[in-house]
């Protein structure tokens, strides 16, 4: 169907339970299969199919929750009649632009009650407190993936150099805001929840916004810049 | 209106859940036990999309004050109204003042009770559904607490007809057909696909999944059914990363013990997926009290899907009975 090589070639469509399935893209994190990602999830979200309740991008691939009653004709099986209306719609599409995402900056208060583990982090990767900052404000980030909690952005950017591990034991609540980084990732915790990342910094800025629709800040493909302030 | 006398250990409202929400990293939450839940709507006239009360092994004490029509399904935790046994399955007249409470669990995990207007709480992102993760829809995004007072929406006009009816004979109540209700039963055999993972898993821990009891452990909740039993392994090591799992996915993490997600699943996981339980026995598996065993056997997809077909009619055909019946 798609040319040996296109961006479309490792394209694979198999079931997740009798009410989803899911597109495979790709397998690995990295930004050609991000593209792919968002496109497909802007076509398959464009497309309003009847009988498909929701669409729901991860890192290498996407879910097609749909009602097999609303795919149930004459004649295939519900699946087979999902999978070929769905592979009709990606059969169009190209990687996404990287360029064509939203820029959003999220004010951070770095370090202090806000941050407990800025100097952990400055400890393990041999930088000064301030140069942690200035690494971690002065990189642009994409959200790759929405998911875990409420609005919660798996982000794609860390400087290598920041990378530091998740802690030994995780704190049983983290405050919502809380930047932090956890390996090579680094993210906001939207709600107040139980987690393992340092914390580095917090934001005022909501991220979960249940009375508005959409009613996540952020989006896939959004393009994101840390500024740093005085306070939260 | 409703009074909560006493919340009981885990009281929910739910109606059919949020639906195009996990984008946005937000769960669906609903009924654990879909079928329970829509039943007892269609019972007393509601839109099974209506919201009801998710009662979980001990139940609640409800002041009811008002004539309202209820019906109770699912598990039977001992409900009672002003002291007598509550027949579970058909419309119950309450009259204002009564009181609808349980004692224990005698069988099954999960009560749902539906009142005629259905509970009328404000819909939160399309949904009345309870999110006890974001803390939103409900009351408050939280389950009840004693105190709580439910508002009641407008019954239905065939709501009225029921009512009527069963005033004037009170024999001509109409449980729920013996074909629609789900067989909890003890020991149940689930049936299910093959997950996306499902040829990463060693040939052995393959034939395990089908052939060895596996028992539901006390740390389930509505995320997802914890189970012990049969560790389930995979050939060589395999880094998955976050992917996208739906309800009734199986996951297996690093122990090797399975976990069957729910209606709270998070919208992506990150454990290899081995299978998943079909829609038409999630029921089961949301009946299934801790301590308890159940079994795996798998389908095909023809089979899985004509299943849901054919509960889908038979829900439709049930409402369609009701509504003859009582018109």
């Amino acid at each position: 169907m798609h040319a040996a090589g296109g961006p479309l070639s490792r394209m694979r469509v198999v079931p997740l339970g009798d009410t989803a399935l899911l597109v495979e893209l790709g397998d690995g994190i990295d930004a050609a299969t991000h593209a792919l990602v968002r496109a497909a999830f802007d076509a398959l979200s464009a497309a309003g199919l009847p009988g498909v309740r929701d669409v729901v991008p991860a890192y290498t691939g996407i879910a097609v929750h749909y009602d097999p009653l609303a795919f149930a004709g004459v004649g295939p099986l519900p699946y087979d009649a999902a999978r070929r209306t769905i592979l009709d719609v990606l059969g169009r599409i190209r990687p996404a632009d990287a360029a064509s995402g939203r820029t959003v900056e999220i004010p951070v208060h770095y370090g202090g009650a806000d941050g407990p583990d800025i100097e952990h982090v400055a400890h393990h990767t041999g930088l000064s407190v301030d140069e942690v900052i200035a690494l971690h404000a002065g990189t642009e980030y994409t959200v790759y993936v929405i998911g875990f909690a409420p609005g919660f952005p798996f982000l794609a950017g860390l400087p290598p150099r920041l990378a530091t591990p998740r802690r030994a034991s995780p704190r049983s609540s983290v405050p919502a805001g809380s930047v932090g980084i956890a390996g090579l990732q680094t993210g906001v915790y939207p709600l107040a929840t139980p987690g393992g990342w340092n914390l580095i910094g917090r934001t005022a800025q909501r991220l979960f916004l249940p009375e508005r629709d959409p009613p996540a800040l952020l989006r896939i493909g959004d393009r994101i810049r840390f500024v740093p302030v005085s306070g939260v | 209106m409703i009074r909560v006398a006493r919340a009981g250990l885990l009281t929910t409202v739910q109606d059919l859940g949020r639906t195009g929400m996990q984008r946005h990293g937000i769960i669906g939450a609903g009924p654990m036990d879909a079928a329970a839940h829509r039943i007892a709507n269609l019972l007393v006239g509601n839109d099974p999309g209506a919201a009801t009360l998710e009662a979980t092994m001990i139940g609640p004490v409800l002041e009811i004050d008002a004539d309202v029509l209820l019906a109770v399904t699912g598990a039977d935790l001992g409900a009672s109204l002003d002291d007598r046994t509550l027949p579970l399955w058909c419309p119950v007249v309450a009259p204002r003042g009564s009181v609808l409470a349980f004692s224990s669990a005698r069988a099954g995990c999960r009560a749902y009770v539906a009142i005629a207007g259905g509970i009328d709480v404000p819909a939160v992102l399309g949904s009345r559904s309870t999110d006890l993760i974001a803390g939103i829809g409900g009351v408050e995004g939280r389950a009840l607490t004693a105190g709580d007072t439910l508002p009641i929406g407008a019954a239905s006009q065939a709501a009225g007809g029921i009512r009527d009816r069963i005033r004037a004979a009170p024999d001509a109540v109409r449980s729920a057909g013996r074909s629609l209700l789900p067989r909890y039963g003890r020991e149940p055999v689930l049936r299910i696909l093959r997950g996306p993972e499902h040829e990463r898993f060693t040939a052995e821990s393959r034939r395990l999944l089908c052939a060895e009891p596996f028992e539901v452990s006390a740390q389930s909740n509505r995320m997802g059914i914890r189970l012990t039993g049969a560790a389930l392994r995979l050939e060589g090591a395999y880094d998955l990363v976050s992917s996208p799992v739906s309800t009734g996915t199986i996951q297996v993490p690093p122990s090797g013990e399975p976990i069957v997600l729910m209606a709270d699943h998070q919208t992506v996981g990150g454990y290899p997926r081995i299978g998943s339980v079909i829609t038409v026995d999630q029921p089961l598996i949301a009946q299934a009290a801790p301590g308890s065993r159940l079994r795996f056997r798998e389908v095909d997809m023809p089979e899985a899907q004509s299943l849901y077909l054919e509960r889908e009619r038979d829900l439709r055909i049930f409402a369609e009975a009701l509504r003859f019946h009582y018109s």
